[in-house]
């Protein structure tokens, strides 16, 4: 129909292309952080015998979520480490906390100047639109273009996946904040600071904490697909068995990502129940 | 009397160009023709009164008339759009943003609002310490100044319970409690009341008497309500369409209303308002259930010297009076059974009004009847409180004196 193609693709790579060769310190030096974090976090968890580490996660468990759902951890854990995939299991679960830890440190902020300025909101609206309807593939490529194979663009690529809702569930939540609670503080001369660490975050708790929840959870399925780009971890073992035709393989990784879904899903949404419980 | 509070020409318009809407009004435009020709809402217009020091100034008017609008200026939660508002001699409207905001904290005692705004994942203690926070209160300094005005409220033994568990009445407590913590010597008070029941509600307003008559603060407190208003203001600004209409004391506003829109609601206020079973009954003192047997109901009565007793059903529904002369007959004649039944022979038909029955149908009621308390139900049948004899003539005394200046 056309006799002229944009040149998209040829745009986007060229661009790709400049920030690779103008920031590629930067990315060098974001790539060994990045790295220095899921090392130590691997490292730290594999240094603990996988027994004491499994109680520490059961104790947590049962903490949050009851001593029903500390059994059933417990009972998946010891199944993880029977099956033989338990470093892989660790090294998932150090992925994951990583990119959690970059997303909260980049996202909390953004929701919160999100929920300050309509401004601010009307722009980041259609990004976080953008981010969260692009296939998730489409995240491996600028990682693999920006920061190579590996761990990394892993981390990259899953942080990506993962920071919307928490961006949306901040703002939502200070959004939320009863007008009078805010006109009260308002009315005893607090400062803005003030208002932000003992009115609005503290009353919009347990929606944050549902963004992380969230986060967490979409942090989980990315860092799987990441395998494809060599992230490692239980991801590996689904691909090597989808690659190999190797059903019983493959499912068995499956489903140890599914107990470590449980077990995240259950200690961070736990977290926000037992805060609102008291309100 | 000193006059703590001035307020000139106070405007505000909520819109983009308050110029013409200014305009509009001085050419003699109501509120509704600037809302529906420029889309833009008069909050208050041109408001110029004084509250004087350690008064309870009452801000009257139906819901859109402006008043907590007013309210808001005073302490510059809404910026005025036209006027002045001097406070101690200052005009705080000239204050930058960082000297408001010390004003604030030296002048008013917060605010307190009609869904209390309390924080929920604070205890009442750190809900009441809040205010001296904010400030930089140190810890112990704040927590004994805290604990001070909790007892002061009634609240002492709740410091560590969360919003949560509590009462309406005693979540208005925390927001009072807040204010009175701060060293400041102004009250704002939104609808303050406004979401109790009306037993707890009058309560709340003898002890806000009471405490005023300690504290002396100077508080402006925002009402729909004219029974309230008459109740608790030194002195009334009745409001309409954001212009305060009139203003004075009560018997004032009642024996001279300045136009028929204050005279209308002075004339409601005479015949309903006051004067309904909700608003002179009182708590009931104990109920009988249908599972009780007749020495437990008998030990109620005793308990409080009752000449008889209610009884309602688990949902509060009335079922029936109870005289304590028959039952003790019944218990006597009786004496040799051990677990005795309550015989539904002693239930008569209690005398009950419904809550909005006015004070003049009650006295009817009352003079052909000789037993006990009349009981007081909503349109359910639910129990609500009692009227005793000394309580309506308490309350056709107060009337007789309401009447005389008019």
């Amino acid at each position: 129909m056309f006799e002229y193609r944009i040149p998209l693709r040829d745009w986007i790579t060229s661009a790709v292309n400049y920030l690779e060769v103008k920031f590629g310190g930067f990315f060098d030096g974001f790539s060994a952080f990045i790295y220095f974090l899921v090392d130590n976090f691997r490292e730290g968890m594999l240094f603990l015998h996988p027994l004491v580490f499994m109680l520490l996660i059961v104790a947590i468990m049962w903490y949050m979520a009851g001593w029903k759902n500390g059994l059933i951890a417990f009972a998946g854990l010891l199944l993880t480490e029977n099956i033989g995939l338990w470093e892989a299991f660790i090294e998932t679960l150090a992925l994951v906390l990583t990119a959690e830890i970059i997303v909260i440190i980049v996202g909390m902020p953004l929701g919160i100047w999100a929920a300050r300025s309509d401004r601010f909101n009307s722009v980041i609206r259609p990004v976080l639109d953008f981010m969260q309807t692009m296939p998730a593939f489409v995240y491996l490529i600028p990682a693999v273009m920006f920061f190579g194979l590996g761990l990394v663009p892993g981390v990259v690529a899953t942080f990506v996946f993962a920071l919307p809702p928490l961006i949306r569930l901040t703002n939502l939540g200070i959004r939320q904040v009863p007008k009078e609670l805010i006109e009260a503080a308002d009315a005893f001369g607090a400062t803005a600071m003030q208002k932000l660490l003992k009115v609005q975050i503290p009353v919009a708790k347990s929606t944050i904490m549902a963004g992380v929840n969230q986060s967490i959870m979409l942090g989980l399925s990315m860092v799987v697909i990441a395998a494809m780009i060599g992230a490692g971890g239980l991801g590996e073992d689904v691909l090597r068995g989808i690659q190999r035709l190797q059903v019983g393989q493959g499912f068995e990784a499956g489903l140890i990502v599914v107990i470590l879904a449980i077990i995240l899903d259950r200690i961070t949404s736990g977290f926000g129940m037992k805060k609102s419980t008291i309100n | 009397m000193e006059e703590k509070i001035v307020l000139r020409n106070l405007t505000k318009i909520f819109g983009k160009n308050p110029d013409k809407a200014i305009k509009a009004l001085k050419e003699g435009k109501s509120k509704n023709e600037v809302l529906s020709e420029q889309n833009q809402i008069v909050g208050v217009y041109n408001v110029s009164l004084s509250v004087r020091k350690s008064e309870i100034f009452v801000l009257m008017g139906l819901s859109g008339s402006g008043k907590s609008t007013l309210q808001r200026l005073i302490n510059r939660l809404h910026e005025p759009t036209r006027g002045e508002i001097i406070i101690d001699g200052v005009d705080i409207t000239k204050l930058g943003k960082k000297d408001l905001r010390e004003f604030r904290r030296k002048n008013f005692c917060g605010m307190v609002f009609q869904n209390f705004a309390v924080l929920p994942h604070r205890t009442v203690l750190e809900n009441v310490e809040f205010g001296l926070e904010l400030q930089g209160v140190e810890k112990i300094a704040r927590r004994e100044k805290a604990r001070e005005v909790i007892e002061l409220v009634g609240l002492k033994g709740n410091e560590n319970s969360y919003p949560s568990q509590l009462s309406g009445g005693m979540l208005q407590r925390v927001g009072l409690a807040r204010g009175l913590a701060v060293d400041a010597d102004i009250m704002l008070m939104d609808e303050a009341f406004s979401a109790l029941d009306p037993l707890i509600r009058r309560q709340m307003q003898d002890e806000l008497l009471e405490l005023q008559e300690r504290l002396q603060k100077t508080i402006i407190f925002v009402t729909h309500d004219l029974d309230e208003a008459f109740k608790l203001g030194n002195r009334i600004a009745i409001m309409n369409d954001g212009e305060v209409i009139q203003t004075g004391t009560a018997e004032e506003i009642i024996s001279k209303p300045a136009n028929d829109y204050v005279k209308a609601f002075v004339e409601d206020m005479n015949r309903s308002v006051v004067l309904t079973a909700q608003s002179i009954m009182q708590p009931v003192e104990d109920t009988a259930f249908p599972g009780d047997g007749p020495r437990t109901i008998l030990r109620k009565i005793r308990k409080k010297g009752l000449t008889g007793i209610l009884m309602i059903d688990t949902r509060r529904e009335l079922k029936g009076y109870i005289r304590t002369s028959e039952l003790v007959e019944y218990i006597k004649n009786h004496k040799e059974k051990e677990d005795l039944q309550f015989d539904k022979a002693l239930l008569h038909n209690a005398l009950s009004v419904d809550e909005n029955m006015p004070l003049i149908d009650i006295i009817n009621i009352y003079s052909g009847h000789q037993y006990g308390p009349v009981a007081v139900t909503d349109e359910n049948n639910r129990l609500k409180g009692v009227i005793v004899k000394g309580a309506v003539i308490a309350a056709l005394s107060e009337s007789f004196e309401f009447d005389s200046p008019g």
